[in-house]
């Protein structure tokens, strides 16, 4: 059966260039990147490449990256790591509701221990509002996180705005990139931020394996301890060939970003406009703000997300409801409650995240399954009928 | 499926044996099938009857998830975890705790059968593209091209027979479901488990109620009542005699069940067993073994299978609980879809929120709740 995979902001494919980089540094240059002999040597070199590799991709300096197993470890590092190392008995961190897990779940844990957290909400394009984050600010305010692009819809933050006001107050600001790294340029001058997130299997490396950019004197306590690697910021055997991985993949990805994106973009609003023409009562959320242009979150009305995504799984579409570590959970996505969706409409998104390797056949392919799967979702729907049954013709609503 | 998706059978599946050699019939058959575990119940809601270690053979315990999506790696067919924990706690925990509390013994499996796993379950089938479900029940469905509706009857395996606990299937339900293992005995089932080298064809079975673990329903009841924000109920009363004797006092009606005679905190020289449980009066009446014979009883929401409601008195079997021998008896359809059941010998401990499925031979006529 033909398999597409439209579910890239879960995980992506490894490159084949990615794979045949890291290769050698599983049993040939095997060696212990710290290790003063060459078989170390090799490894330590390969690292430091791959650094600089990874510091290309944010316009910053090899310097300021460390690595890490992935982006969740990076967002612990940074907000825990900053959080920690600041001074005062009072403490206040300033972040929104549509944050990952990864950030929500670590300000959850600051604020068990006694930090002052401030969830910011957003508008329905899932835009935070600079001039909140303003009138945010109190005197203890220490860091300031706001992620880059949003998983499960794709928008994209003001961030230079941010930046400017957490320089204003003298507040650290903290970016979960992991979403945008791959998909869009990255520039941690004009950002203005401190520390970013990035991982690597988004952008067609390996799992486990992730990084952090922490600009230059930014005080920072480590957030695990053993051997003095990175610098000192976060210890552990380098993940050689993952971290390998990172750098070619993040060396691709800068081409990407100019060479492939606009066509993959192409594709996400060829799948966007075909669905919204031949599914009545659909409606694309966060399509007015900035997206990265692979993502495309469509409520289908009176459907249950649950059902269509095995419903397309089975039928070789392969897609999701929502966040990957938040699946077969019984409360709508919190992104979705955010930007104030009711349940309803919460549990009938569908998020639909194109690649690099998506191709327009497959985008096809993909048009001639969806509708066809929803309209037999909404034959059983007796919300469908009801709604049919009042409305003369339920008419594609785009915002 | 791209396969003949009129005849994709999606397979209900706890992680069991049964259920996983019920998928290994169909699947061997060359049915296209779906695997699909429901979740129906976290385990981690009420810590204070959390068990220490694997939490196995309990509803959704990820080990029996693990163990159903093996199954399914290894026959290779689709397999997904279907989340119906509202519906379940809607349908099945609440009325297991009011009944308890109203001084009922319930059934949550015949609860849960009816409103979950074959509703929900049957719609979520529907809507992946599988018009039946399959189940590891030990019991038969069959149509009836005379009466054209759809009967169900006991397994063949005497023993494992589960339609016990099926009465309240509808004609709707029943003609969209399987049993693969109602003609096999048990150990033809393992014995197939085997032979398709399943990943749980050693696992040793469960019978308690799937969401409460270590079986200690009391602790379940206190946990649930406290999780919900409501006061512990004051249930402490009387234990009395026929007569209106005190005898002795009690924690709560939902301690006891018809026909008990252990924990009564009682000493009166003879045996006593509890007759009935009045829980307005919060008293529990016990009495010898003698006074625990009825030879009637009123049933509730009835169900009939192989014809609709009966106009005549029908002469059958009925059991009153699992573990019954079905006794001879004659069944009464009253107003209101209640029945009245008349034992031909009076018998013992016909308990409230139990069922009274009534069978004529291996086919069950129908049933409902004992009141």
């Amino acid at each position: 059966m033909r398999r597409v995979y439209l579910d890239n902001n879960a995980t992506t494919p490894v490159d084949s260039a990615v794979l045949q980089a890291m290769l050698p540094y599983f049993s040939e240059d095997f060696g212990n990147a710290s290790s003063i002999h060459s078989f170390g040597q090799r490894c330590r070199g390969a690292v430091e490449g791959a650094r600089a590799s990874v510091a290309g991709l944010m316009g910053a300096k090899p310097a300021e990256v460390i690595f890490t197993s992935g982006g969740t470890e990076s967002d612990n590092a940074a907000i825990f790591g900053v959080v920690n190392a600041a001074e005062g008995a009072k403490k206040h961190v300033i972040t929104t509701k549509i944050e990952h897990n990864a950030v929500i779940n670590v300000c959850e844990e600051l604020h068990r221990r006694g930090v002052e957290v401030t969830f910011l909400p957003v508008n329905r394009e899932g835009l935070v509002d600079p001039d909140e984050i303003r009138r945010a600010l109190r005197p203890e305010t220490v860091l300031i996180s706001v992620m880059f692009a949003n998983n499960e819809l794709g928008t994209v933050q003001p961030l230079e705005e941010i930046g400017r006001i957490a320089a204003e107050a003298d507040v650290y600001f903290h970016t979960d990139a992991v979403q945008a790294a791959g998909k869009l340029p990255i520039d941690v001058e004009k950002i203005g931020c401190d520390l970013l997130a990035i991982s690597a299997h988004k952008l067609n490396g390996p799992k486990g394996a992730g990084a952090l950019y922490i600009r230059q004197g930014t005080r920072l306590h480590p957030h695990s301890f053993g051997g003095r690697h990175e610098r000192g910021r976060r210890p552990g055997t380098e993940n050689v060939a993952g971290i390998v991985g990172l750098g070619k993949a993040a060396e691709l990805a800068k081409k990407w970003i100019s060479d492939d994106a606009p066509r993959v973009a192409e594709l996400r609003d060829r799948l966007q406009q075909g669905l919204l023409a031949h599914v009545p009562a659909s409606r694309v959320n966060g399509g007015a703000a900035p997206r990265t242009p692979n993502t495309a979150n469509i409520t289908f009305f009176h459907i249950e997300g649950e059902a269509l995504v095995i419903a397309l799984d089975l039928k070789g579409v392969a897609c999701s409801t929502g966040a990957a570590c938040s699946s077969g959970a019984v409360e709508p996505s919190h992104v979705l409650t955010a930007v104030g969706m009711p349940p309803e409409e919460a549990r009938a998104s569908i998020r639909f995240s194109l690649g690099h390797n998506t191709t327009a056949d497959e985008i096809d392919f993909a048009l001639s399954v969806i509708p066809g799967a929803i309209e037999h979702l909404r034959q059983l729907s007796p919300t469908w009928k009801k709604s049919a049954a009042s409305a003369p013709t339920p008419a594609a609503v785009q915002s | 499926m791209t396969r003949d998706s009129h005849n994709t059978v999606a397979v209900a599946m706890s992680g069991g044996v049964d259920s996983s050699t019920a998928a290994a019939i169909l699947h061997e058959q060359g049915t296209p099938i779906v695997g699909l575990t429901m979740q129906l119940w976290d385990q981690r809601r009420l810590p204070e009857v959390a068990t220490d270690g694997p939490v196995q053979h309990r509803c959704c315990s990820l080990d029996d998830v693990y163990d159903a999506r093996r199954v399914a790696e290894h026959l290779n067919f689709p397999f997904y975890v279907v989340n119906f924990e509202q519906q379940f706690e809607q349908a099945v925990v609440r009325p297991f705790v009011s009944d308890y509390l109203a001084g009922r013994t319930p059934i949550p499996c015949s609860h849960c059968n009816s409103s979950v796993k074959f509703d929900q379950l049957l719609t979520t089938a529907r809507q992946i593209g599988a018009e039946q479900i399959a189940t590891g029940h030990y019991a038969r469905v069959r149509h009836n091209t005379e009466s054209g509706r759809y009967e169900l009857l006991r397994a063949r395996d005497d023993a494992k027979d589960q339609s016990y606990f099926l009465f309240g299937l509808t004609q709707e339900q029943l003609a969209r479901t399987l049993f693969p293992l109602g003609e096999l005995a048990k150990d033809e089932v393992r014995a197939i488990a085997r032979r398709a080298s399943l990943p749980v064809a050693e696992k040793p079975e469960s019978q308690e109620i799937c969401f409460v673990p270590s079986g200690d329903y009391v602790r379940f009841i206190r946990a649930y009542v406290a999780d919900q924000g409501d006061a512990a109920p004051d249930a402490a009363g009387e234990v009395v005699s026929t007569s209106g004797e005190v005898l002795g006092r009690h924690d709560g009606v939902h301690n006891f069940t018809v026909g008990q005679r252990k924990g009564l905190g009682v000493a009166a020289g003879r045996p006593l067993y509890v007759l009935e449980l009045d829980a307005e009066r919060k008293r529990v009446v016990v009495g010898d073994d003698s006074e625990l014979g009825r030879d009637t009883c009123k049933v509730a929401d009835v169900n009939w299978i192989p014809f609709a409601r009966p106009e005549a008195p029908i002469e059958c079997t009925v059991k009153i609980r699992h573990k019954h021998e079905a006794a001879a008896a004659t069944v009464e359809a009253l107003q209101g879809n209640s029945a009245r059941v008349r034992f031909k010998n009076p018998q013992r401990a016909v308990t409230p929120g139990q069922a009274a499925v009534f069978y004529s031979g291996d086919l069950v006529l129908g049933g409902g709740w004992i009141r």
